[in-house]
């Protein structure tokens, strides 16, 4: 192409040196393009930091998922108040984590983001869609009292919110098994059991943020909710164990530790919830949520996209963005979950009536 | 069948126009809320209480909403252009996965404190919350404008082709990102923002002053109406010189920098000098109207205009015509049009903030009807005016995705049917429609209902003395 003779490719200016920054002529100096920042194996790095991502965006997102589930078994108006009010500082920045994870997807594994994402194009508007219903709900049922209104974003917020986690669910299925039809066994048990892992991770979470009754009620909840997670992960592993492709990895000594966690997690899990340990069951929520994630991760390793055979090696973008990405997620990451600390701590506790505007 | 290419053109055109609604009304109404809060935590006076609480609540819908509709721009550039994701990856997908880490999360976060934690957290930790939201808000909209100005002007990569599919590979990341598109960009669309909801906010305001003052009809509130009003008239007196004068400085950059798009904007078609500025241009055959070639025009123009735009000053500077760009035009009367009607508008603003100013000083700024009618009218002209900006820049640099790189029709997903692309297409059509209803229905509920009570309110206890002289919380329907 012509245009290319127009283009200068200046690359001086990517050398970094750490020297002149603290008054030190000599020092260690290195180009963004010389290599992976300190010889790190940033590929792999960022394969497990993306699935880190998709884990926090699951187990906090999953809050929100799960108390608009609960949402539909409650009908008095109080109560469904509590548990709007419940997210309603949390879940803008609960669903942020999904936006990183694209972009970040997007911004280390180019071709990935781009093949998957085309390639399950239907299943990712019937995600984007339920987020719009579940994301618009909160926000438009506190914008009037009446009956039919409130009833209206009430459907929507509880249809968003278990129609989303079960979309996410699919479209991880779909990625994992290298299915490309639209509907598939695979897609549905799996949906199904993150639309119950969420659940899980929700009724823990609104048994913090409630009190009294409401609070006894959710046990139950909790433990429904923690019983068909189980009985759907077993099948899930199931079909994980049926697919030629995948027993390999499923067999081998990190799947096989990774399912074991997830029991003694489900185990504390229950207990924590009978004996009303709120914090503690949260914890034990986020350690399904995180093993879960970990053993998808591990049975996509290293191809990251089982239908064109895409290894991680091969799609990972150039040294220099790739570079930069690592500076960049190292100093805003903790800085990150310094914000959730803060936003976390300044509502904890039961949620109070009346907070907002 | 329908052509996937258009569909997935269309449908980023389509949600991309409804999106900017909402990032307009939140960076533009950012440094308002910080202001109120910080009023409002220093001098405790109930009238930013009201102000803050009042406009948060415009703020949170719309940033909900923004959110959402966000999420499905940036999933488009995977299902609908995975050519261009996977070509640009490199430097476009670090941008957006920064704007996430860098903007959303301080800004979405930080959200939840401000709307919902005045009670629960100490007055530094509230300010602190309002100024990250606001940085937030800015700052999004620097990630986005530095990865769209490497689109317009792109620099500091090379170009290589894996298998056919062309791949761009980040060299030079200052050359790439301290694009010198991505100031221009920046400035105008934060300044737009600023100015869309000064406009809002002086429309909203005059409507209930004009009630009140003009009509003489008995309105609550109405101090807070008339800070509304004066809050929105003085950004709006600050903003709208501004934007004209560095719009005026962005269009000699794009002369610059892209020639094809400058001469779409001033549908130069042959190479001349002293070429005019038409402020209006009609085909004198009818047949011709949609014919953006049309040589017989009655316009009405400034000689030597054009000219005078593009090189800063000189009227008999050489445009180059888009006869001399090989392939295919950009559609030139949509740029034309868009260009023309946003530089009117933008003159438009700053007659209203001269006039308004006047009236102020004059000290019949409450009573000036004709004035208020005009307000109230232009309420929502600035994001228009914005959706047109947007339209010239984007429209403006057809056929390419990348300037000069890659064509849009090459970026779309190649497995895409003209059915898929088709049938998302009519989902967010109605979607779409229904959001944009739906925030106009909130807005105008919020606006309707007025501010919140606070404790021992003066205005509207003056107002209402009948009432028994507490709160009168209109809509708030006490148990």
């Amino acid at each position: 192409m012509s245009v290319l003779a127009r283009v200068p490719s200046v690359a001086a200016p990517t050398a970094l040196s750490v020297g002149p920054l603290i008054g030190y002529a000599g020092g260690p100096s290195f180009t963004l393009a010389d290599g992976p920042l300190f010889g790190l194996p940033l590929a792999e790095i960022w394969f497990g930091l993306l699935f880190f991502l998709l884990g926090t965006f699951l187990f906090l997102d999953g809050f929100d998922f799960g108390v608009g589930a609960l949402f539909a078994t409650r009908e008095d108006s109080a109560e469904r108040e509590q548990f709007l009010t419940a997210i309603g500082p949390f879940w803008d920045g609960n669903e942020v984590w999904l936006v990183v994870f694209g972009g970040t997807l997007f911004a280390t594994f180019p071709p990935v983001y781009a093949t998957l994402f085309s390639r399950h194009y239907l299943l990712m508007f019937a995600i984007l869609g339920a987020l719009i219903l579940r994301g618009m709900a909160p926000e438009l049922y506190e914008q009037r009292h009446d009956e039919a209104w409130r009833r209206w974003w009430g459907r929507s917020f509880v249809v968003g919110s278990l129609t989303a986690p079960f979309f996410l669910g699919v479209f991880v299925a779909h990625w994992l098994f290298g299915v490309t039809a639209l509907v598939s066994l695979q897609g549905l048990v799996v949906g199904l059991a993150v639309v119950t892992l969420t659940i899980v991770d929700g009724a823990a979470f609104l048994r913090i943020k409630t009190r009294g009754a409401l609070r006894d009620d959710l046990r139950t909840d909790a433990l429904l909710a923690l019983g068909a997670y189980l009985v759907l992960l077993v099948l899930t592993l199931g079909l994980l164990y049926a697919s030629p492709a995948i027993r390999p990895a499923l067999v081998s000594a990190p799947s096989i530790a990774l399912v074991l966690l997830s029991l003694t997690f489900a185990t504390v899990y229950a207990l924590a919830t009978r004996a009303d340990r709120y914090y503690m069951a949260v914890g034990a929520a986020a350690g399904l949520v995180f093993a879960l994630v970990a053993v998808v991760a591990v049975l996509l390793y290293p191809e990251l996209d089982p239908v064109t055979g895409l290894t991680v090696e091969e799609a990972v973008v150039s040294t220099i963005p790739l570079n930069l990405m690592t500076i960049g997620m190292a100093i805003l990451l903790p800085l990150i979950f310094g914000y959730f600390a803060v936003l976390y701590s300044s509502f904890s506790g039961p949620a109070e009536e009346g907070e907002g505007y | 069948m329908i052509d996937p290419v258009l569909a997935s053109r269309v449908q980023f055109a389509l949600t991309t126009i409804v999106h900017i609604v909402f990032p307009v009304l939140t960076m533009g109404l950012a440094p308002f809320l910080i202001y109120f809060t910080w009023k409002d935590i220093r001098t405790g006076e109930a009238i930013y209480e009201q102000l803050r609480r009042f406009w948060t609540r415009i703020f949170a819908v719309s940033f909900a909403i923004g959110t959402v509709t966000g999420i499905v721009l940036e999933f488009e550039f995977g299902t609908n252009f995975a050519a261009f994701s996977t070509t640009a990856g490199d430097l476009f997908g670090g941008p957006l996965a920064l704007e996430g880490l860098l903007a959303f999360m301080l800004e979405a976060t930080f959200l939840g404190i401000f709307v919902f934690g005045r009670e629960r957290v100490g007055n530094a930790l509230y300010m602190l919350s309002a100024l990250a939201v606001g940085i937030g808000t800015w700052l999004s909209a620097v990630w986005i404008l530095i990865a769209n100005s490497w689109m317009q002007t792109p620099r500091g990569y090379e170009l290589a082709r894996e298998g056919g599919q062309p791949v761009v590979t980040l060299v030079d990341p200052i050359a790439a990102y301290a694009n010198p598109r991505f100031p221009w960009m920046f400035v105008h669309m934060q300044n737009a923002a600023v100015e869309s909801v000064a406009l809002f906010m002086a429309g909203v305001g005059a409507y209930y002053v004009f009630r009140h003052h003009v009509w003489g009809y008995s309105i609550e509130n109405v101090r807070f109406w008339e800070a509304t009003l004066k809050f929105g008239l003085l950004a709006l007196v600050v903003t709208a010189p501004l934007q004209v004068l560095h719009g005026d400085l962005y269009a000699r950059h794009v002369f610059e920098t892209q020639p094809q798009k400058f001469a779409a904007m001033e549908a130069v078609w042959e190479t001349d000098s002293y070429v005019p500025e038409y402020i209006v241009a009609f085909p004198t055959d009818v047949g011709d109207l949609l014919d953006p070639k049309a040589k017989d025009i009655f316009g009405i123009g400034i000689p030597g205009g054009a000219s005078w735009l593009a090189s800063g000053g000189d009227p008999q500077a050489v445009i180059q015509g888009l006869e001399e760009f090989s392939g295919p035009q950009p559609p030139v009367a949509i740029v034309f049009w868009s260009f023309r009607i946003m530089v009117a508008l933008g003159f438009w603003f700053v007659l209203l903030g001269v006039w308004g100013g006047f009236r102020w000083w004059r000290g019949d700024l409450l009573t000036d009807d004709l004035l208020h009618k005009a307000l109230m009218l232009s309420a929502p002209l600035g994001i228009i005016a914005v959706e047109l900006g947007w339209i010239v820049t984007e429209v403006g640099r057809q056929p390419w995705v990348i300037q000069g790189v890659m064509r849009t029709r090459d970026g779309v997903s190649p497995g895409l049917t003209g059915g898929e692309a088709a049938l998302t297409l009519a989902g967010f059509a109605v979607v779409y429609t229904g959001i944009f209803v739906v925030h106009t229905y909130v807005l105008y509920r919020i606006i309707r209902a007025g501010p919140p009570a606070v404790g021992s309110d003066e205005s509207s206890g003056a107002e209402r003395a009948d009432s028994g002289g507490g709160p009168t919380g209109a809509g708030e329907g006490g148990g």
